[in-house]
């Protein structure tokens, strides 16, 4: 009998909701474009800010360069290629460089860190080694690679890899630890391997722990790369940076930072992109 | 004894003992004794935290009693066994599975092809009333609507032995009555032997043949009380039959002492 008897007065409130609903939705999108506007401003003013310091010489534009000079720099860049070549294939050849550093790091990281998280034994014997090479600041490794691997990628890639790998190896192990012991004890009941309760149960659930730390390593990667690049190379966007630097360029470090901010940027939007596709099974609004 | 006539479980004088963070021992259940026929639904009621759930996961293979034997249809209980069907307490479906899938992951565990695994699991999804939610996933579903894909995820490897621990705690008093009547549906189709959990004794006298009372942690057998309730039943009619309410009476004279025992313990402690 409930059905009919409620519907009455659901209907009744229903039919009030449109205006109200309207309003909300002008107000959410008023809020949006105001939101816009502000970043826009506050954008505006400080490049502003910093032209005219700059122009007016109460800031040294030797030292401190100015927007439409880092602009004009990349815009030679773009069209008329960098010292080193062109600027599309420093960008490329750094973007390898990290790239490769970062598969390694991460395909690495999420397999130790898996065996670790499983396999008691090994953790017990590998644990304190692995604290102790993580309390190394790795980033003073660059100069050994250079030595090792020489100018070329390679040793760029060593570096991404040795920073990579700690930060995801670290997650995927308290990932693999973490598991829901339900999940494992439903699992074994319902006939799995250890095998199978790994790949199925414990790889899955570790997935979101791992994908956070992808986030911030991919970040380490480019790192690893540009300072592997800066410290000695024969291509790269670090190299641009340490070449502008030496010839008292200093719209041409800037440029090259916002050109790697940029690619930090595709690069992130690529990786959230494919969290979207492999989380769809997550209740929306519990992660980001 | 052999196979056929030997009870389907046996637990003859188990014990379990577990070492706490601190480093001392906590006996969960101690002294462990009673059977469970083929075929028969025995709920185990106790008040709580006593150490009731110890005995499913010895039952299930998970753990190991400290001292004592459980025997599954004649044989010691050695590992996980693939007699045994266990619902959960919590949620344990999959939350990265979809519904069919999850219901599928039992057959594919044990090696059963995909497209046959599928046939059957459409099957019991269907007879739990979810066909139309196999390609949900579970945080889209209501509580006891996870807890009927829990059910048919278990029923679909057609255990012989089926240990549930407070399976519906969880849910709200309506979808409580209305699982506990599908519960014993699926269950009359397949003749498996149940031990039921719970600390909810109206929850156990409708559903059970046979109810085991436990004393207050570390927990042992108290009394068993033989439940002559004629079946079908439907629980919410059963619990207002004159004899339920006798049942009831008779038992809650039982565990009420042990409730009791557990209340001035829990004061005492916060004193």
């Amino acid at each position: 009998m409930s059905p009919e008897v409620l519907s009455t007065p659901v209907v009744d409130t229903a039919k009030t909701v449109p205006g109200r609903a309207q309003s909300r939705a002008r107000a959410a999108r008023r809020r949006r474009i105001l939101v816009s506007i502000a970043r826009l401003v506050l954008l505006v003013a400080v490049l502003g800010l910093w032209e005219m310091l700059s122009r007016a010489e109460v800031i040294d534009p030797f030292n401190f360069s100015m927007p439409s000079k880092i602009w004009d720099q990349i815009y030679t860049w773009v069209t008329h290629g960098t010292a080193l070549g062109s600027l599309g294939e420093q960008i490329w050849y750094t973007l390898y460089e990290a790239l490769l550093g970062w598969v390694i790091g991460v395909v690495a990281g999420i397999l130790l860190g898996i065996a670790l998280g499983r396999i008691r034994l090994l953790a017990e014997v590998l644990g304190p080694y692995i604290k102790v090479l993580n309390s190394i600041p790795r980033i003073v490794l660059a100069p050994i690679f250079l030595i090792w691997f020489g100018l070329g990628p390679s040793s760029k890639v060593a570096s991404a890899v040795v920073l990579v790998f700690f930060p995801v190896f670290f997650n995927a192990f308290q990932g693999a630890r973490e598991v829901d012991r339900n999940l494992v004890a439903n699992a074994r009941i319902l006939g799995a391997s250890d095998r199978r309760v790994t790949l199925q149960v414990v790889i899955p659930s570790a997935t979101s722990w791992i994908f956070t730390s992808l986030h911030v390593s991919f970040g380490f990667a480019l790192i690893g790369a540009i300072v592997g690049e800066y410290i000695g190379a024969t291509k790269g966007i670090g190299l641009l940076v340490a070449q502008s630097q030496n010839t008292f360029n200093a719209a041409g470090v800037y440029a090259a930072m916002v050109i790697l901010a940029v690619v930090a940027l595709v690069a992130e939007g690529l990786l959230t992109f494919a969290e979207r596709r492999i989380f769809r099974w997550k209740p929306t609004g519990s992660d980001s | 004894m052999s196979a056929h006539t030997s009870p389907a479980i046996e637990l003859r004088g188990a014990s379990k003992a577990f070492r706490t963070p601190s480093g001392g021992l906590h006996t969960a259940v101690r002294g462990l004794d009673f059977t469970v026929g083929r075929g028969e639904f025995v709920a185990v009621v106790g008040p709580t935290g006593c150490g009731k759930s110890t005995t499913l996961t010895l039952v299930s293979g998970l753990e190991e009693p400290t001292e004592g034997d459980v025997l599954v249809a004649g044989e010691p209980v050695d590992g996980v066994g693939d007699k045994v069907g266990f619902v959960f307490q919590q949620d344990a479906t999959f939350p990265w599975r979809t519904v069919l899938s999850n219901v599928m992951a039992g057959p594919r565990f044990r090696g059963v092809p995909k497209t046959e695994a599928r046939e059957k699991a459409r099957e019991w999804l269907a007879r739990v009333g979810l066909a139309a939610f196999e390609d949900r996933y579970p945080h889209q579903l209501s509580g006891g609507q996870r807890k009927r894909v829990a059910l048919a995820a278990t029923f679909v490897n057609d255990p012989e032995i089926l240990l549930m621990d407070e399976p519906f705690s969880a849910l709200d008093v309506q979808t409580r009555a209305l699982m506990s009547d599908e519960l014993l549906e699926l269950w009359e189709g397949t003749g498996a032997s149940v031990v039921f959990v719970t600390h909810d004794l109206e929850e156990s006298i409708a559903l059970a043949d046979k109810v085991v009372v436990m004393t207050a942690g570390p927990a042992t057998v108290k009394q068993v009380f033989d439940i002559d309730l004629p079946r079908p039943r439907k629980v919410e009619a059963v619990r207002l039959e004159p004899r339920f309410i006798e049942i009831y009476r008779e038992i809650w004279e039982s565990l009420g002492e042990e409730v009791r025992i557990t209340r001035e313990r829990g004061a005492a402690h916060v004193a």
